[in-house]
């Protein structure tokens, strides 16, 4: 099985290949090293999946990297089911975001580099998933995240898209400090680096408690925790959210393909992965499925009134991470990773119908100057109508099947669970309006930008457009495969919640005993709540354009509340980035670096340079000198061989 | 013992044909148009001799020749730099109107003499050794006749290798004197028998003094910077990293075998040369601002490092100390080839201004020598990274933690000059002309195969690893 190296290896070699011979040789032709290499990686992944449902999975060691004591670090594989998945979803979505970068960079003068940063990206999303050790994952952890930086700030003669890239960068950086400390925690503990291992030591150390300023805390706890902030910063979670948003600087495949249908769900993956770890501490446990349920409703308020139309589908990517939180937090990993992997295919698709629209519109954003879209543009209406409705949850689309199997494990789940399941559901009538609230401003009404941008609205061209509809067939079916039994049951199959079974060797199943008639009261409020949240978005944005104004002028606060995103990046400038600001200029640079490291970094050269001057005279180029040295070396050794010995 | 077959010569089989070959090679400049010719022969003939060398173990002579992994390893490594540097040397040789075909040769000859030097279990054969390699490249050295730094550097070279030749020639026959043999094992015995004296601990300062001078360890590391500043860009390139590695070898297997029952006497004095080479070597280092010096003086620190391996002693000390030689000569003559690279007609293309920018005029050079920079500072995932990670490690083991320490800091004050050079290429402006590169398909191919190697080796370190492990026995 040791093909399965390809899949990483072939975007690692389109890499190279793109950006060694990119700018000279290669040029507008760009797109095929990449592509291929990502399309080879597909067929790889495809094979290994077949491999992994006959039962084959795998867990080996290449080679031991580096090896002192009892510190080892292997470069290592781990493919089974939940790798299978994630491969899946990473290949797919990003050959597909490679194809219709073809058409949608198509003029960019950076071409061979965007697509050397696709092709690197994909190499460290892939080593990411299949890692079988933590320091593998830490790796993949921090490449993907470089290439985010790199693909935020791609435009980097943009004032904000670099600064919107250092900011995606800071804002990981608190996240993954406790990351790292996590790693380094779980080294300690368990004295390996190796998943298994760790794996089968978690139970051994589930009552240990360790001292941290007088308070006992639990350490698998307290290591849970620890790694859960990356996940925070990766995944974009309350509070470490800020950077996602802003991220939308980048170009759109790129927030199509990174920020939203794979690397932001990289903290999903690692707690899904690592769930033997999560399971052991409840307070860990409680703290993901809260911390979730806060992001998908506080990001779906805020995606309510937001105008610029990838900032909206930014936050309900926000969102709909909060939701996979909650199945994490609530035990069922496996709906988790179900939603993750039907919105890697609806939100890639609302993504790409963005880019499309403001391909048309001249790189427009501005919803309010959108409208009446549908008659210019139908193949991309209809997919991103059907992606709505599938974000939405409406039957029988994807996101309705991943969204109630959450909603449902939360209601059961018990503790936490009653209130989580409130707080989700309320995120989904939010999600529903919002979305429809998109769809009505951008394509339907009258069009309300400029005569010169009604003059080139057009259609994408079919290398944009296929993988649309490619990516519709995913949001529309992708969720079959996990159907309840409660409606399988209704055509004859008892049991066609095959992906649930299929991540259960991984992640477990949680077992709910609860009757039917309660499972389909709470499937069907959830579905209602849904059709009531875009019956009021048609009333609001079709029937009675008057109301969005008079509520925001009524409600001014709110409005205005919600508008500027409750002010969280204003707070964190009063109270975080100012005073690093002020410290940074009048502690860092003015004291210390104006005089203790000016000090030592100028002192200690100035210092050695003084004495190497002097050592510097003696290398005078004259050869006697030279032989001189060499003898009086030569006898002061000998000088002290003889007293030693004496 | 005393009658000699050709069967005695099956040892020495790569040494037959590299001498051969470097015959072959003179000859053949003669005929051949393009001197290239001889440079590509010469390849040939190492990858024949290199075929060999597996197939070539066990003793001969009595023991005066001896084809172990050890000596298998080094050979590898003056291989490597063999066919490195002709790879460097074909159109550099032409920009120095230097073009003639006994370069080629020399460079055989001098690598002949390092594997014999590798192969000694005679002091004798040794010194035979040593001299091949130094005459061969004190002409090396001076190669550029119509350039009057070059010719200094051969005559300091040579004035200087005579000294230390004396040095060594003093130390045997002292050890003679003594124990009644040059045999390196039955030295071994002799001393042992014999325990400590004033006179065998001279002698081991001799001998100590004279190979010294051959790795460039302070205080004997005088001739090293004008030398290598001096002679011809390829030669230093050469000399950095071959002859160093012979000198290690012969080191190695003369203080081990021979001195190895008194090596808790003189580890204390290695001890002190080798923080005093890498304290000369980075604080002078950080003065320069001609490459080649700044290199030059980074090879003296690097001997500073290596030499830790011979500190550390057995199996263990002797792979760390193998593993980083191999490692370093990659990189430094991937280093130098950059260098090479910048020299064109007209432009010299040595001084650290050169380099301002580079990355903006051009960028894949900057890249490369990018990555040069970060394997010599030791910056993971580079194989320079390994080198020094396994080099600690031994160090470490051995009981020297303290010494690990400063060998570290030492290594943290060498990032500043490694990584000016870095600092200079990317975040400095082109000032004036850019400069143009010389760059050739054998110089190309030589740039891609150190880069890749040193990369390789920093991700996938453990062949080379058990490599090195296996050949230290």
């Amino acid at each position: 099985m040791q093909y399965y190296l390809l899949i990483p290896l072939l975007p690692l070699g389109a890499f190279l290949l793109n950006i060694m011979l990119g700018r000279r040789v290669i040029r507008r032709q760009a797109h095929w090293p990449s592509t291929l290499a990502v399309a080879g990686s597909l067929v790889v992944t495809v094979m290994v999946l077949l491999d992994v449902m006959s039962g084959r999975t795998l867990n080996e060691d290449l080679y031991v990297w580096i090896v002192s004591g009892n510190f080892k670090v292997s470069v290592g594989f781990m493919i089974d089911q939940l790798t299978a998945v994630m491969l899946v979803v990473v290949t797919s979505v990003s050959f597909l975001v490679h194809v219709y970068s073809i058409g949608y960079m198509q003029d960019d003068p950076g071409y061979y580099r965007f697509y050397a940063y696709l092709s690197l990206f994909t190499f460290s999303m892939l080593m990411l998933v299949t890692a079988n050790n933590f320091l593998q994952l830490y790796f993949g952890w921090e490449a993907v995240g470089l290439c985010s930086y790199l693909l935020i700030g791609f435009w980097y003669e943009k004032r904000s898209a670099s600064d919107a890239g250092k900011k995606a960068f800071i804002v990981n950086r608190f996240g993954d400090f406790g990351f790292g400390l996590g790693v380094i925690m779980v080294f300690l503990t368990f004295g390996t680096l190796d998943y298994v291992s760790v794996f089968d030591g978690a139970g051994g150390v589930a009552a240990q408690t360790i001292n941290i300023l007088g308070a006992d805390v639990n350490l698998i706890t307290l290591i849970a925790l620890l790694l859960f902030c990356g996940a925070v910063g990766k995944s974009a979670q309350v509070p470490l959210h800020v950077w996602l948003p802003d991220a939308m600087e980048g170009p759109t495949p790129v927030s199509a393909l990174i920020h939203a249908a794979t690397m932001v769900t990289a903290g999903v993956f690692m707690v899904a992965r690592l769930n033997p770890i999560f399971s052991l501490s409840p307070v860990a446990m409680d703290v993901v499925a809260v911390v979730g349920a806060v992001t998908a409703l506080f990001a779906a308020t805020i995606a309510l009134v937001q105008n610029d139309i990838k900032r909206v589908i930014a936050y309900s990517t926000i969102s709909q991470l909060g939701y996979m939180f909650i199945a994490c937090g609530v035990g069922a990993f496996g709906a988790g990773i179900f939603h993750l992997y039907t919105h890697a295919f609806f939100k890639a698709l609302l993504f790409l119908c963005a880019g499309s629209v403001m391909h048309a519109m001249g790189g427009e954003v501005d919803m309010q100057k959108m409208g009446g879209l549908k008659r210019y543009m139908p193949l991309t209406y209809w997919t991103m109508l059907i992606a709505s409705l599938s974000i939405s949850g409406i039957p029988p689309l994807a996101g309705f099947f991943s969204k109630d199997e959450i909603l449902w494990v939360a209601f059961n789940g018990g503790g936490v669970g009653r209130a989580v399941w409130a707080l989700g559901t309320l995120a989904a009538v939010l999600t529903a309006f919002y979305s429809f609230r998109l769809i009505y401003l951008t394509f339907h009404g009258e069009f309300r930008g400029t005569e010169e941008q009604r003059h080139h609205l057009h259609e994408s061209p079919a290398v944009m457009t296929v993988p649309l509809a490619v990516l519709c067939v995913g949001a529309v079916a992708a969720g079959w495969i996990g159907i309840p039994p409660i409606i399988s049951s209704v055509f004859g199959v008892e049991d066609a919640n095959w992906f649930a079974e299929f991540l259960k060797p991984v992640v477990g199943h949680p077992e709910i005993e609860a009757p039917h008639s309660t499972e389909a009261l709470v499937m069907g409020f959830s579905v209602a709540v849904a059709a009531v949240g875009i019956a009021v978005a048609w009333v609001f944005y079709i029937r009675n354009r008057e109301i969005p104004a008079v509520l925001a002028r009524r409600c001014g606060i709110l409005y205005r509340l919600l508008f500027n995103k409750y002010y969280v990046d204003e707070i964190y400038n009063a109270t975080v980035v100012r005073p690093a600001m002020l410290i940074a200029r009048y502690v860092l640079v003015g004291l210390s670096d104006g005089v203790i490291i000016e000090g030592v970094v100028n002192g200690v050269p100035a210092l050695i340079n003084r004495f190497g001057a002097r050592l510097r005279r003696l290398q005078s180029g004259l050869l006697q000198s030279y032989a001189a040295v060499m003898a009086l070396g030569l006898f002061l050794l000998m000088a002290v061989v003889v007293m030693v010995l004496k | 013992m005393n009658e000699i077959n050709v069967s005695m010569l099956a040892p020495l089989l790569p040494e037959v044909i590299m001498a051969s070959a470097g015959i072959l090679v003179l000859l053949v400049e003669l005929v051949a148009r393009r001197k290239e010719t001889a440079g590509l022969l010469s390849i040939a003939a190492v990858a024949v001799a290199a075929y060999y060398v597996p197939h070539s173990f066990g003793k001969s002579f009595g023991g005066m020749f001896v084809s172990d992994g050890y000596s298998a390893f080094f050979k590898f490594i003056f291989f490597i730099n063999l066919i490195l540097t002709v790879l460097l040397s074909m159109r550099y040789l032409v920009i120095e109107k230097s073009n003639h075909g006994e370069y080629y040769s020399l460079v055989v000859f001098s690598t002949l003499g390092m594997m014999l030097m590798a192969s000694a279990g005679d002091l004798i054969v040794l010194y035979l050794g040593l001299e091949l390699m130094a005459l061969s490249s004190y002409v090396l050295a001076g190669f550029i006749r119509h350039d009057a730094r070059s010719s200094e550097a051969a005559v300091k070279y040579f004035l200087l290798g005579a000294f230390s030749s004396a040095l060594l020639l003093y130390g045997i026959t002292l050890v003679y004197g003594l124990t009644g043999t040059t045999d390196v094992s039955l030295i071994g015995a002799a001393v042992v028998e014999k325990g400590l004296s004033t006179p065998l601990f001279l002698s081991v300062v001799f001998l100590m003094a004279a190979f010294g001078f051959k790795t460039a360890l302070a205080p004997f590391h005088m001739w090293a910077p004008d030398v290598y500043e001096g002679a011809p860009t390829s030669v230093t390139a050469f000399m950095s990293v071959g002859p160093k590695a012979a000198a290690f070898a012969a080191f190695g297997r003369v203080f081990l075998t021979g001195f190895g029952s008194l090596s808790t006497d003189w580890t204390g004095i290695l001890v002190v040369l080798s923080i005093l080479t890498m304290a000369v070597g980075n604080i002078l280092a950080i003065q320069q601002d001609n490459i080649k010096r700044m290199l030059a003086y980074s090879s003296v620190a690097h001997a500073g490092y290596a030499v830790l391996g011979i500190i550390v002693g057995g199996a263990e000390g002797l792979a760390a100390m193998m593993n980083y030689l191999f490692i370093y000569g990659f990189m430094n003559l991937g280093a130098f080839a950059v260098v090479i690279m910048l020299r064109s007609e007209g432009v010299r293309g040595e001084a650290l201004e050169d380099y301002k920018g580079l990355a903006k005029t051009h960028p894949f050079a900057a890249a490369v020598m990018l990555v040069f920079m970060f394997s010599l500072t030791g910056i993971p995932p580079t194989a320079g990274f390994i080198g020094k990670f396994y080099l600690f490690k031994a160090v470490v083991g051995a009981g020297y933690a303290w010494l690990a320490v400063v060998t570290v800091i030492f290594s943290a004050i060498s990032a500043y000059f490694y990584l000016r050079v870095v600092m200079y290429m990317y975040m400095l402006e082109p000032e004036g002309e850019a400069v143009t590169l010389s760059l050739s398909p054998s110089l190309g191919l030589a740039l891609l195969i150190t880069t890749l190697v040193v990369i390789l080796i920093g991700v996938y370190p453990s062949p080379l690893l058990s490599f090195a492990r296996l050949a230290a026995g």
